[in-house]
């Protein structure tokens, strides 16, 4: 497989300008003739079918939530970092180019997360117009919190509730183009197939959620941006429903999946309280801010958290890395939580914990201050643990929250398969080997608004396509493997639950593919997970039929695909046999414990291509080529 | 899509209409049981039939029927607009649920639609029993005092008119604030006077008709 | 603990629906309410019968997704809290709960406990926007927000679109959620172009879906997960008088260059 990343030649800074001059245009008039599937409603997806109807393409959106609003990017809490320097505190979009990248360990393109700082400012712009309402200061101005892996302040934010309120805004604009009739919206509908003609991705297969209708759809250009894979651990802080059958269903007829191992811990999450627990919840990174993390100094110690007395506390990230403190970015921090937990310094019940104390700043700047700051936070903690973290210190633990992996994409965006697309969370490009907090919000959006309604329009000006419709032959196979998969997965009629099997999977995974890796680990979970699939295909049980809501059965159809997914995971971490950003091999790690990259063997997105049922998948390089930044060993000292 | 709403076609602006017209007959309320008082003054027999004859010649006699004409339309439009919006809310919900729990909706607020009615019943009694005199069996035209004491004289009578004044008090309490509400008169600071102007407007007018009643009842007035 | 659930059975929107009573023990107080049910799903299939069906997604609160009515509570007991963030510690052994769908004409169930929504969508759809297309935008600064008008605007956009107010309403009447995004924009400098087309808009489509009419309860306030007050919908009728009252006809657009 031949991986062509399409990065315009030129100086970094001019590329983009220089693909916006050079790119085919589609004629205003013609722009209507063009066809294009959306496969997502979130930041990404929901602002791409927006922005391409506002051009004139006849777009057709897909969900499998009941409204495009309800999409996961509605739960990011913290903010959306843009290079506006509003702070006059040396920001630039070299200086957020430079940031991202070595946040993500030096595993990200460039050129690819050059645009993304260039863009980041035209998404605030659009937002505020949109009605987007962003904190702000007295004056009237922009207000900006800082966030993990960054000494600016350019996080913007709306309180903790800035991806609902970035998610309205899109959301705002689609709902208009559906009124326009330029989006035809189809929510309650699960992808379940792409569907290529000659080649090149010309629609996919639907179920509808309600009927079971298993219906094609076909477009001249189809974009994926169906969120990440985190719920292949069972517990994360992802929604119930999201999934990775639409990029699997992608990889399995061609496009190549980058970098699955590079999975994000997120360090803020509410601790496991029991078996019973279907999900984790994220507490902003944004609370680090204002809070201290520590554990006891003494092993098992057990005292109520009040009682420790402050010589004997542990602050470790701010022991550990001075200059960031508690700033440090989430796998740093997220893996310097796990090791005082495996030093026997965990608090609470299960000893998985550690404290974020808000104390010294309610001390510092009183409770109402904080309370504005943090309110919602605070609220949802309390409501959940039933303790109040005004009085007592938060118990966090991490927790499995975004994947950088994904569909790989060239620099239009565009995966191996032609006319196949890839935006947001769903495509691997720009956050290496870790994101770096308020990055998912931008990227969601950077590629939504400002790159796809370019490079698809291009793409639609520079390829030449039949005309086909939904009786071609194609869509009648995909159509019919669709039908035959669900009857398979309601035909097996066994005696345990899907939930089952994916609790199992998920406990497969966080044990040897989680915070840390090791080649043993990764080796038994590469022998456990064909185990677990084969018992599944035998041993599922689903109640009901295709033909109403079964929510079993698009819960089996998810796992089916996630059991195939977590072996991909582990295969490719065993592979990279280095450690950077959230991939942690404990192979390769410094004296100090940090992680231990090898660019020598390793400088390179690992882009595995399907190779049929049974077979390995074939592992592909694209080199990644560093010409303006300096690859360092990453430090937050 | 639906057209945009309009004052009259639209449920917000039947609330409006319904807002508006309660003003009216709030202020209507207010003066009736104002010019009620009037029985109470020392001269209150000659106070109170001055008073009807005032009013029966305002205007050479015309002005009585301006403002008939004005609370005709008004309670017309409140009826019209009450119809419309009820029906609308009954249609909305034609299955229940089988628990209910009401935490904020008050006896008041959930009794509008039916103080309304029970309010407009009393209404064309009381024009049939005090302006008409049709069911008054002592009605003297023109003797305004004599025909409210004899005519609230027999006790289901007067406690009668005492439980239609609970109805209005009622509707008063939730309808004061509510037309506040509906007329877009809100603000955060002002929300406890809201409520206090609620209150003390329904004690003050339905206090005041109440007197009248037990007066006759305890022979205060006779 | 151990529970007694009376939940509304129903096959899909054409079905007859009906109560049944389930039997639940051993449940944690740590488990959310969700989770309760899942535990409960969970034992079913293994009998093989079919589960509850609930929409819920996020699990944290800010979606929207899920939706129960609890014991005659939107979203259950407690105040500020959707079904998936309510805890079973609100609860106690022995409590006989009943769990019924939203009920409102232009909220169909589909089945059992999910109910149809998309009425929301189109009323928002009418006019819950500012037009911008991408790419108009000034810049973030060029616009001053007061911070009072920002953080207001901010209480009313936090609503999540759940359709608890509706749900909770006596009358069935969606003037809260409305009311919320009304608010929103007209409370920005953004969203003055089309302040009051919007509410015109808005308004006449709620109508059309079906909504009932606000009488002034206040139980869509203490129902709404996010608490948006009923200040919200004095707001609407404001700017709803203003609209209907002062609005000029439509001019039509004239595009001068040729």
């Amino acid at each position: 497989m031949e991986l062509k990343s399409n990065i315009p030649d030129g100086p970094l800074e001019k590329k983009w300008d220089k693909y916006r001059f050079d790119m085919k245009l589609v004629n205003p008039a013609n722009k209507r003739k063009y066809s294009v599937i959306v496969v997502g409603s979130g930041l990404a997806g929901g602002a791409g079918a927006a922005s391409l109807a506002e051009l004139g393409y006849n777009v057709s959106c897909f969900c499998y939530q009941d409204s495009p609003r309800r999409a996961h990017s509605i739960a990011a809490q913290g903010g959306i970092n843009a290079s506006k320097n509003y702070q006059n505190d040396g920001d630039s979009i070299q200086r957020l180019f430079y940031d991202t990248i070595k946040g993500g360990d030096f595993r990200a393109r460039e050129a690819n997360v050059y645009r993304l700082a260039q863009v980041s400012s035209n998404i605030i712009d659009q937002c505020v117009a949109q009605g987007v309402p962003f904190g702000r200061e007295y004056g009237g101005t922009l207000g900006n919190r800082s966030f993990g892996g960054a000494q600016v302040s350019r996080t913007f934010y709306s309180r903790g509730q800035t991806g609902q309120q970035l998610l309205l805004g899109a959301y705002q604009a689609l709902e208009r183009q559906i009124s326009l009739g330029n989006v035809k919206m189809h929510s309650r509908h699960e992808m379940l197939e792409v569907v290529l003609v000659d080649g090149r991705a010309r629609g996919i297969v639907t179920r509808d959620m309600i009927t079971g209708a298993i219906e094609s759809h076909v477009a001249d250009a189809v974009i994926l941006a169906t969120g990440g894979y985190a719920n292949v651990f069972y517990l994360s802080t992802n929604a119930a429903g999201c999934n990775t059958t639409a990029i699997w269903r992608a990889y399995k007829k061609g496009a190549a999946f980058a970098n699955p191992c590079y999975t994000q811990i997120h360090p803020t999450c509410i601790p496991v309280t029991g078996d019973h627990q279907s999900k984790l919840t994220l507490m902003s990174e944004s609370l680090r801010n204002d809070g201290r993390i520590w554990v006891p100094l003494k092993k098992g110690d057990k005292r109520a958290p009040g009682d420790v007395p402050e010589a004997e506390r542990d602050y470790y990230l701010e022991r550990k890395y001075p200059s960031y403190g508690n700033l440090a970015p989430r796998d740093i921090a997220s893996r310097a939580a796990k090791q005082v937990c495996d030093e026997g310094r965990g608090v609470g019940e299960t000893g998985l914990g550690v404290y974020l104390d808000l104390a010294d700043s309610i001390k510092r700047l009183g409770e109402g201050t904080i309370r504005e700051r943090y309110g919602n936070l605070c609220d949802m903690y309390e409501r959940i643990t039933d303790e109040n973290p005004y009085k007592v210190p938060m118990r966090i633990f991490p927790a499995a929250h975004y994947v950088m992996g994904g569909l790989w994409v060239d620099y239009n965006l565009m995966s191996t398969i032609p006319g196949l697309h890839v935006a947001g969370e769903a495509n691997f490009s720009d956050h290496g080997a870790n994101r770096l907090g308020a990055s998912a919000l931008m990227q969601g959006l950077a590629d939504g608004y400002f790159v796809l309604p370019y490079t698809i329009g291009n793409y639609l000006a520079s390829t030449k396509q039949a005309k086909v419709d939904t009786s071609h032959a194609a869509f009648k196979d995909a159509e019919a493997a669709v039908a035959t998969r669900v009857k398979k997965l309601i035909a097996v009629k066994g005696h345990r639950t899907v939930d089952s099997f994916h609790r199992e999977l998920g406990k497969i995974m966080w044990e040897y593919c989680g915070m840390g890796r090791t080649r043993e680990g990764l080796k038994t979970a590469l022998q456990k997970i064909p185990v677990l699939r084969e018992e599944f295909w035998k041993n599922l049980t689903v109640v009901g039929g295709n033909d109403e809501i079964n929510q079993t059965l698009e819960k089996a159809g998810r796992i089916a695909d996630f059991l195939e997914l977590g072996e991909l995971i582990c295969l490719d971490a065993l592979e990279r046999e280095e450690s950077c950003g959230g991939h942690f091999r404990e192979e390769y790690q410094t004296p100090e414990g940090e992680a231990l990259r090898n660019d020598e063997k390793f400088c390179h997105v690992a882009a595995w291509e399907y190779a049929g049922e049974g077979k390995t998948p074939i592992r592909n390089v694209e080199p990644l080529v560093f010409e303006n930044v300096h690859l360092t060993q990453r430090s937050y000292k | 899509m639906a057209a945009p709403a309009t004052l009259l076609n639209s449920s917000v602006g039947k609330k409006i209409v319904m807002a508006v017209t309660g003003v009216v007959l709030s202020l209507f309320v207010l003066g009736h049981m104002a010019g009620n008082l009037q029985a109470f003054l020392p001269n209150g027999p000659a106070a109170l039939d001055h008073y009807g004859a005032f009013l029966r010649e305002l205007l050479h006699g015309t002005g009585i029927w301006f403002v008939r004409a004005g609370l005709l339309l008004a309670v017309g439009l409140h009826i019209w607009a009450y119809l419309g919006l009820t029906l609308k809310s009954w249609a909305a919900r034609p299955t229940g649920y089988r628990v209910n729990d009401f935490e904020e909706a008050t006896f008041a607020s959930r009794s509008m639609r039916w103080t309304g009615p029970l309010l407009g019943i009393f209404i064309v009694y009381h024009i049939f029993h005090m302006t008409t005199g049709t069911l008054h069996p002592h009605f003297v035209e023109g003797r305004v005092y004599q025909n409210l004491v004899t005519g609230l004289a027999p006790v289901p009578v007067a406690l009668f008119y005492i439980l239609a004044m609970g109805c209005l008090a009622f509707h008063l309490w939730h309808g004061a604030w509510s037309m506040l509400q509906t007329l877009g008169l809100s603000h955060p600071k002002y929300l406890v006077a809201r409520k206090a102007f609620a209150i003390v407007f329904t004690v003050l007018v339905t206090g005041g008709f109440v007197l009248v009643p037990l007066a006759v009842l305890a022979g205060m007035l006779k | 603990m151990r529970l007694t659930l009376t939940v509304w059975r129903q096959k899909d929107a054409k079905s007859e629906g009906k109560f049944v009573t389930y039997d639940a023990p051993d449940i944690s107080p740590d488990m959310s309410f969700l989770e309760m049910l899942d535990v409960v799903n969970q034992r079913l299939i293994e009998k093989a019968e079919d589960p509850i069906a609930f929409d819920h997604d996020c699990r944290e609160g800010i979606c929207g997704m899920c939706g129960i009515v609890v014991n005659g509570n939107p979203h259950g007991p407690r105040r500020g809290t959707t079904s998936c963030q309510l805890h079973m510690r609100s609860f106690k052994d022995g409590d006989a709960i009943t769990l019924e769908p939203w009920r409102a004409t232009p909220f169909p169930v589909l089945k059992d406990l999910i109910v149809d929504r998309s009425s929301f969508d189109r009323i928002i759809m009418a006019g819950g926007f500012i037009t911008v297309p991408t790419g108009n935008a000034p810049d973030g600064n060029a616009i001053l927000v007061p911070k009072d008008c920002a953080e207001r605007s901010m209480d009313a956009a936090a609503c999540i679109g759940c359709g608890a107010c509706a749900a909770a309403c006596p009358n069935g009447s969606a003037m809260l959620f409305v009311a919320a995004k009304i608010s929103h924009l007209a409370l920005l400098p953004q969203g003055q172009p089309e302040r009051y087309d919007r509410v015109l808009s808005m308004v006449a489509q709620m109508d059309e879906e079906g909504f009932g009419t606000c009488t002034n309860h206040g139980e869509c306030s203490r129902a709404c997960p996010k608490e948006i007050r009923q200040e919200f919908i004095a707001q609407l009728n404001r700017d709803f008088l203003w609209g209907s009252v002062f609005s000029r006809p439509k001019v039509a657009g004239g595009s001068g260059a040729g």
